[in-house]
């Protein structure tokens, strides 16, 4: 019998506040052998962070080991003395994090943040430890490693950070690897290389993984095993494919429930959100913790005592008192509603260019007539929004998705071409010059609430404002608004007493809809609304944005990278790359296909749980600059369908189906619709 | 980073050139406040007339700025009424004089406030931090006229240890710095503590930080090559605003110690009317001011690699 690498032997991990000893992680045991590779997940706050701080003895500030022991190569690593750990750390065990631009220092090279690995930990430097490095920057895939080994943080995109971020960890050869939710914020495309290459090197290097995240489909790409974890404790851990295909746990079930299967629509599979949120350390029930929102709960059983976990005879484990009882069926989601008919056009884009100018860089910017550089952040977009519908922008971020919102509020001005909204044209006329009708008539829903919410103010009192400002409403008049809308977004009316900080991420998004929704707004657009936001709590907000839109017979633009997502709330989907609009049409014609090569891209890089091509997925590049743009179609840099020099050279014509669906391609669609079709059978 | 330093220039002489021509003006206000000062206050209407054709007072605004500018380039200010010389001959020494004291004290400064600041900054909330934090704001919370009374009585008078002023009329000795250099340091250090202290702290928060020791270095190398950087680009902004601060406003020290620096030229310029006295100083401070901020934005250059990409 293999002595396990890493094992966790009732760990538990509290954080002393002002309420005294609050417990992030109650009593996990978890063991990983060799060579394998194990992921963990739940939604924020259920401890996973705190878990991969406490194997490196890192817990910063206020937090503690209360019990229980971490396990290393069968050494207690309380015992180490600090020389010890410091040889643990980086050499033994290495970690990747979050937001790699933070993880690394933006006053140091890349070379330089690499090579100090090798020279503490293996006595290497100079030219061998640059040659060294070098190589490791290959091996991450970077294509250019002389040049980003030379380069600062900031001056690499954050596909490259993430992998420089990798590369260190992986320098020294360590024998564990903890991934802390490793491609949060990166664009799908991104996140799926990063992921494909983590699972490679794994493989290759022998490295043992311990993955961090809230989403399942990402960590099954990955992980032999997965364990659940739920309020500091697991919930359910066993193989990847048993917790998949047959969870047990209603919040394993719940977590799976939440994400959007590929190839099912609103209308055939809705979302069943969790409800409620994850009870803070303070707040566990007796029982079990996760009874308050569980489907399944039975009073008298479930709230009695706190249940333990039990073995279920297939290698896992599962810490529910009628796991034996729940059948297989799943929790029934909110019905889905057909799209909304069309009732005339509400935004019309025409032709619609934006064109940045940049002072081109070195001495030469300098001189009096330079000539500028442009950015073309916006290339005859043509497009309509049809009233009380959904239109979904999707794309890489540069593709200048969020230019064309920044236009469309008044933020920006257009460069060409027209945006009309109610018989004028907006793309010229910026915020400060509208009316106060037209500002009434176009809100928006930020992505992230915290920056959309003045920190120092009552809730309900930054909504009332809008009230005043939009609808100049009296003072009751404008208190009963306040009310109405905490009754439509679902939230008990003692929270606009609140400031922003007491308030839960989901509560904090749901005010910012509220906001937006106050002066009653004939178009709202919503800049990725949900992607700031918990799996769990993304499906419930998600929810709330369509009916709310519904009731009030609302056009939304949303703006979003999240194919899933999209599919499941937009009526129409308008799919843009470096500044141009590459297909469009409704959901169903963009989704079912034939697809443009770049859309096929994208659907075929997003996590799926139910991923059989798994990680061969052709998702390799990144975008170009869009300061220096590829010739004749943009996308052919990267287009796995290029037909040949025409791509280089020509821009590609647009081809219109009768039935209104758009794509920019030099393959004619019908060709496209034959191979797409041939690969999937 | 050449373009950096290319722009950096450019917008000091702008500055420079936009600054002489207020200066310029404000001189130009009443002439005949100029030639009274001159000629003294019995002087007629006919004398003092006379005097600004002799000057040139009548010619076009655009030519006499011209010559003005020629001659404060070759360093021709006019003549000192109070020292009734040159105004160069009488500001060279009161400079370099002041230069001396501003050297003395950011030799010492500079060390002592940063090391302190970055000992308490990187673990805020130890003991050595607090300490260090009492200490600063004691000493920073006493003004220097104060210290000044306070540590003359006890050096001075009291152990007879050191001269009570500093007017270096035997010539040069380090022994007549000593008291000015303190009182400034003592009033000054905590200051340039508490904000090295505080970016400091910051930067042991970061995320970079936490990257460098879950990597296995070791502490030393952790502070002196990811945190140190960092944390020094607030305090350079300090200390490069500090140099202004002393060649033209240490004036209370000066004063208290007869030291003859550049400070109390300048009191001395305004309370007697040298004009050209005067102006001559107020170039020379804007000389100072746009110098050092020049520096200080070359020097976020080479401190923070992400500013070397200037718009």
């Amino acid at each position: 019998m293999t002595q396990p690498l890493l094992e966790l032997d009732r760990l538990s991990i509290s954080y002393r506040t002002r309420r005294g000893a609050v417990p992030a992680v109650v009593d996990v045991s978890l063991s990983l052998n060799p060579g394998e590779s194990l992921g963990l997940v739940g939604e924020s706050g259920c401890g996973k962070s705190t878990i991969a701080f406490g194997i490196m003895r890192w817990l910063a500030g206020r937090g503690q080991i209360v019990g229980g022991r971490v396990l290393f190569e069968g050494r207690d690593m309380a015992t180490m003395s600090p020389a010890e750990l410091r040889h643990v750390r980086g050499k033994r065990i290495a970690m990747v994090f979050q937001e790699a631009m933070s993880a690394l220092n933006p006053c140091l090279t890349i070379g330089a943040q690499l090579t100090e690995v090798l020279r503490f930990h293996e006595d290497v430097v100079g030219p061998e430890a640059e040659r060294r490095a070098k190589t490791m920057l290959s091996e991450v895939r970077i294509p250019d490693p002389d040049r980003v080994y030379r380069a600062f943080p900031h001056e690499i995109s954050g596909g490259q950070q993430q992998r420089v971020v990798i590369a260190m960890a992986l320098l020294a050869n360590p024998a564990l690897l903890l991934l802390d939710e490793p491609t949060t914020g990166l664009d799908v495309t991104v996140e799926a290389s990063v992921v494909k290459l983590i699972a490679e090197v794994s493989r290759r290097f022998g490295t043992s993984l311990l993955y961090i995240s809230h989403n399942l489909a990402l960590i099954s790409r990955v992980c032999e095993r997965i364990a659940v974890m739920y309020a500091g404790e697991i919930v359910e851990e066993g193989p990847t494919r048993r917790i998949l295909t047959a969870p047990i746990h209603p919040y394993t079930r719940g977590l799976i429930a939440c994400l959007p299967e590929s190839g099912a629509d609103k209308v055939a599979r809705p979302l069943a959100p969790i409800p409620g949120q994850i009870p803070a350390p303070w707040e566990r029930p007796a029982g079990c913790f996760f009874m308050p929102r569980c489907a399944y709960a039975v009073p008298g059983r479930c709230d009695v005592a706190h249940p333990p976990l039990i073995d279920d005879g297939t290698g896992a484990q599962v810490r529910c008192v009628r796991a034996d009882e729940i059948g297989p069926e799943r929790v029934a989601g909110v019905a889905g509603q057909p799209p909304a008919a069309a009732e005339g056009i509400s935004v019309a884009v025409d032709n619609l260019s934006k064109d940045y100018k940049i002072t081109p860089p070195g001495l030469r910017g300098l001189l009096p007539f330079a000539e500028p550089l442009r950015i073309r952040a916006n290339d005859h977009l043509t497009f309509n929004a049809e009233a009380g519908r959904t239109l979904a922008i999707v794309g890489e971020s540069g593709c200048g998705k969020s230019t064309f919102a920044r236009i469309l509020t008044g933020l920006e001005r257009a460069t060409g071409g027209k945006v009309e909204v109610a018989g004028a044209d907006l793309g010229q006329l910026s915020v400060i010059d509208r009316s106060r009708d037209q500002l009434r008539a176009l809100q928006m829903v930020f992505q992230n609430p915290d920056e959309t919410l003045n920190p120092s103010y009552k809730v309900g009192r930054q909504i009332a404002r809008v009230a005043k400002r939009l609808l100049s409403l009296g003072r009751k008049e404008r208190a009963q608004r306040v009310q109405d809308l905490f009754a439509e977004i679902r939230l008990p009316p003692g929270i606009a007493d609140r400031k922003p900080r007491h308030l839960s991420g989901g509560q904090k998004q749901r005010i910012a809809i509220a906001r937006a929704f106050v002066g009653r707004p004939d178009i709202v657009v919503a800049d990725e609304p949900v992607s700031a936001l918990d799996v769990s709590v993304r499906a419930a907000v998600t929810q709330l944005l369509m009916e709310i839109q519904r009731a009030h017979g609302t056009t939304l633009i949303l703006i979003s990278h999240d194919l899933a997502l999209v599919r499941y709330v937009a009526d129409t989907v308008v799919v843009m790359y470096l500044g141009q609009v590459m297909e469009a049409g409704s959901t169903n014609q963009v989704f079912s296909g034939p697809h443009h090569p770049y859309t096929e891209l994208l659907l075929k890089a997003q996590p799926k749980l139910d991923n059989d091509q798994g990680l061969d997925a052709p998702v390799e590049g990144e975008t170009p600059s869009p300061l220096d743009p590829p010739k004749g179609c943009p996308f052919h840099t990267r287009c796995p369908r290029k037909v040949g020099t025409i791509c280089e050279a020509a821009r590609p014509p647009e081809q219109v189906t009768p039935a209104g669906h758009r794509m920019a391609c030099h393959i004619p669609m019908a060709d496209l619709a034959r191979v797409q079709e041939k690969e999937l059978t | 980073m050449a373009r950096l330093i290319a722009q950096r220039l450019f917008n000091s002489a702008v500055s420079i050139a936009l600054v002489s021509i207020v200066l310029f003006l404000i001189f130009e206000i009443s002439p005949e406040t100029v030639a009274a000062d001159a000629l003294g206050q019995y002087s007629t209407r006919e004398q003092r007339d006379l005097w600004l054709a002799a000057n040139g007072y009548f010619e076009p605004l655009h030519v006499r700025f011209l010559d003005w500018a020629r001659r404060c380039l070759t360093g021709e200010f006019g003549n000192s009424r109070l020292y009734n010389a040159p105004v160069s001959t009488v500001l060279g020494p009161r400079l370099a004089a002041s230069g001396i004291l501003a050297a003395c004290f950011f030799a010492i400064l500079i060390p002592l406030s940063l090391s302190l600041g970055v000992f308490a900054g990187m673990k805020e909330g130890s003991k050595l931090d607090r300490g260090i934090s009492l200490l600063s704001i004691l000493t920073t919370s006493v003004p220097p006229f104060a210290s000044a009374v306070l540590l003359a009585a006890i050096f001075v008078f009291g152990l007879g240890l050191l001269p009570g002023t500093s007017s270096m009329i035997d010539g040069f000795r380090w022994k007549e710095l000593v008291m000015p250099v303190a009182v400034l340091l003592l009033y000054d250090f905590g200051y340039l503590t508490r904000i090295t202290r505080a970016s400091m702290a910051d930067v042991m928060q970061t995320a970079y930080i936490r990257t460098a020791a879950l990597k296995g270095l070791p502490d030393w190398w952790i502070i002196l090559r990811h945190a140190l950087r960092n944390a020094l680009i607030p305090p350079f902004t300090v200390i490069m605003l500090q140099i202004n601060w002393l060649i033209g406003g240490v004036v209370v020290v000066e004063f208290f110690f007869a030291y003859k620096g550049f400070g109390s030229l300048i009191l001395e310029a305004s309370l007697t009317h040298d004009l050209f006295l005067l102006q001559a100083c107020t170039a020379v401070s804007v000389l100072i001011a746009v110098g050092t901020q020049t520096i200080a934005d070359i020097g976020y250059g080479l401190l923070n690699p992400r500013i070397r990409v200037a718009r």
